[in-house]
């Protein structure tokens, strides 16, 4: 026994030392930092962000804005690193507060939160540095040293809801999503409102999964639906969505001429949507989340940081948008689209944020 | 929908979920008879689905039609290599078994998604081309009910009656449960109880590869982080669920599958879409837990299972 409880102790204490070995190491690059912005490159803007868990190449939001980040970097002439662009990526939701201070102690003009994920965390560094610049993605938080950036993705799935109305031949199309948030839900409402603008007949069929990383759940969802009569979903449920790429494609594999499609969401999917020489993938709802992150940092560089706001992208400022369709949506629905994308840029339509 | 479409519906769909789980469960019935606890079968599905994955998008070109039967060769060779990491450090090296499993699970989701860093720059692999898709035979396709099938499906029905044959009606299955109940009564008989140990693990690393390919190639169609998620947990629970018998684990999974599709169709059935849609999502968790504590009775392990055995103890 007494043996026993000696290896314990020892294997507790190899345990915390490797523990604190990398405590060690997370130190390091802010020590690092600290000396590195003593060289006074004061007229050099810096701009940084922390990944939520997704990963900085999550084909998704976290990505996006990293690529807005390099875009902003490659055009002012900066490097990664200090006192040019970087990013941190977060393992977990603990290190979301750490990452922020780390990026802020090494000396960056501007800090990107990415994702709704992150609210809590910049908030609270808001507090805590009040000379820093924070923006946050997806989300909104009332500090005065925080930008807030959303995002009308209602109007994106509004465009995709006219395309699908007036691409379906059964008549009726179905929405797969991932879990009941707001987010969702404006993509919901969005492509409802839009199927209801084009032709009212059509009936959309509406299933929540209630998570983003079940890929059978979206595949049987998807299989119930095309069952159902559909011929057209549109899916706003991250890997659960893969599901319904999959049996989709599986459709169209065993029978050429079935008429199955798939609107993807976020970036363009449409590699996602290949079966052999054909492709399953109508179109896909892009969320510009490069373009904000560029805007809101070119912004910042030129002294006009707005920090305590709340800037919203739509179709106006292509906050949003209809990925290239590449043949899949004939010539006088995309004229139809136009036409309804213009009515809302000026203001005519209001598309709902949230399904009555 | 009407009864007949519904079942129509619900049985191939759970069939379907189920397939990888059986197969996986039955690797846990392999290792777990043998005495050694394997909660590493969500790292196995893992190392399956990125081998079979990979090697599905590298090897495209040479094998055609026929990459993704081969990719599941190739993750069951490698998913037993794999389980050897299991096999030596709980058989060998006596250490425990459920923290060896657990370190099991945590190294194959971070060296997994490492090597794709690698291999491809990118958090996730590109989509595969070539797929496991539904029986394309006419006259099979007219039977109603399981006309809908997947081959990967008949596969893992045919292999829990196989594993079900080779543990009760063979002397190597009555070794291998010897030397999960009593090592030592076995020892004396002349099993080597190691030997036996490690072909049981190595089986469960084969079937754990198997079932990961399956899954990735038939659902997922790529690998990434969110590929397999508590899969692999699923069918520990299967195992359990199922009494640690083969066709018990098959049944197991077979009725996470019905609830899980029950799950999906109910939306669209007249009394349950009155059911708010969270109750429709924890519904097979419920029915596990309800069927687990009214009517399976006592589920009981095989007595020396995760216990190491060592030569001459008692």
């Amino acid at each position: 026994m007494a043996k026993r409880k000696f290896g314990l102790g020892l294997s507790l204490l190899l345990a915390s030392s490797t523990l604190l070995a990398a405590c060690g190491e997370e130190e390091t690059p802010e020590v690092a930092g600290d000396t590195g912005d003593e060289p006074t490159e004061e007229e050099v803007f810096s701009v940084a962000m922390v990944t939520d868990v997704g990963g900085i190449d999550d084909k998704s939001f976290n990505q996006s804005a990293w690529e807005g980040i390099q875009r902003f970097g490659e055009d002012n002439n900066l490097e990664q690193g200090d006192g040019g662009f970087d990013y941190l990526q977060s393992a977990s939701d603990a290190d979301y507060n750490t990452n922020l201070n780390n990026l802020i102690r090494r000396g960056f003009d501007l800090v990107f939160g990415i994702g709704f994920l992150m609210e809590g965390a910049v908030a609270e560094i808001a507090q805590q540095q009040p000379e820093a610049q924070l923006a946050i993605i997806d989300a909104v938080v009332e500090e005065p040293n925080v930008a807030s950036v959303l995002f009308k993705e209602q109007e994106g799935a509004f465009l995709a809801g006219v395309a699908a109305a007036l691409m379906t031949e059964t008549g009726k199309v179905g929405f797969v999503g991932g879990m009941e948030i707001p987010v969702i839900e404006r993509f919901e409402a969005g492509f409802r409102a839009g199927v209801e603008a084009a032709n009212p007949d059509v009936e959309v069929d509406v299933q929540y999964t209630g998570a983003f990383d079940k890929a059978e759940l979206g595949k049987t969802t998807a299989n119930r639906m095309y069952s159902a009569g559909a011929d057209i979903i549109f899916h706003a449920a991250g890997a659960t969505g893969n599901g319904v790429f999959t049996e989709a494609k599986e459709r169209k594999e065993q029978d050429p001429d079935a008429n199955v499609w798939v609107i993807g969401v976020d970036a363009d999917q449409y590699d996602q949507g290949a079966v052999g020489d054909t492709n399953v993938t109508l179109t896909s709802v892009l969320k510009r989340v490069d373009n904000a992150v560029y805007d809101i940092s070119t912004m910042a560089m030129n002294g006009e940081f707005p920090g305590g706001e709340t800037i919203v992208y739509g179709l106006e400022d292509e906050g949003v948008a209809l990925a290239d369709s590449r043949g899949a949506i004939t010539e006088d629905v995309l004229a139809q689209i136009e036409e309804f994308k213009q009515q809302i840029v000026a203001g005519e339509i209001t598309v709902p944020e949230t399904v009555e | 929908m009407g009864l007949l479409e519904m079942i129509n519906f619900i049985v191939p769909s759970a069939i379907f979920y189920a397939a990888p789980l059986i197969i996986v469960a039955l690797g846990g019935v392999f290792s777990e008879r043998s005495g050694v606890v394997n909660i590493g079968l969500e790292g196995l599905m893992v190392v399956g689905a990125f081998t079979g994955v990979v090697f599905n998008l590298f090897f495209v070109d040479v094998f055609g039609d026929a990459t993704a039967w081969v990719s599941l060769i190739v993750a069951i060779i490698v998913g037993m290599l794999f389980s050897l990491l299991l096999a030596v450090a709980a058989v060998s090296f006596r250490a425990d078994q459920v923290v060896t499993g657990v370190a099991i699970n945590l190294l194959a989701v971070a060296a997994t998604i490492f090597l794709v860093k690698k291999l491809f720059d990118k958090g996730q692999t590109d989509t595969i081309a070539v797929n496991f898709s539904r029986i394309d035979i006419g006259w099979f396709n007219q039977i109603p009910i399981i006309g809908d099938l997947y081959w990967t499906s008949i596969l893992a029905i045919v292999l829990a009656f196989i594993a079900w044959g080779i543990i009760y009606y063979t002397p190597f299955g009555l070794r291998l449960r010897a030397v999960g109940e009593h090592p030592a009564a076995a020892d004396t008989m002349g099993v080597n109880v190691t030997k036996m140990r490690y072909i049981a693990v190595m089986i469960s690393g084969a079937m754990g590869g198997l079932g990961g390919a399956i899954y990735a190639q038939s659902i997922s169609q790529d690998f990434g982080h969110a590929t397999i998620t508590g899969q692999g947990f699923m069918a520990l629970a299967a195992l359990i669920f199922g009494k640690w018998h083969p066709l018990g684990a098959m049944g197991a999974a077979l009725f996470f599958g019905f609830a899980q599709s029950l799950s999906i169709v109910g939306t669209s059935l007249p009394f349950f879409s009155e059911i708010p849609t969270v109750f429709l999502y924890i519904l097979p968790y419920v029915l596990t837990i309800l069927a687990l504590a009214g009517f399976i009775g006592r589920a009981s392990a095989p007595k020396a299972n995760g216990v190491p055995y060592i030569k001459g103890n008692r």
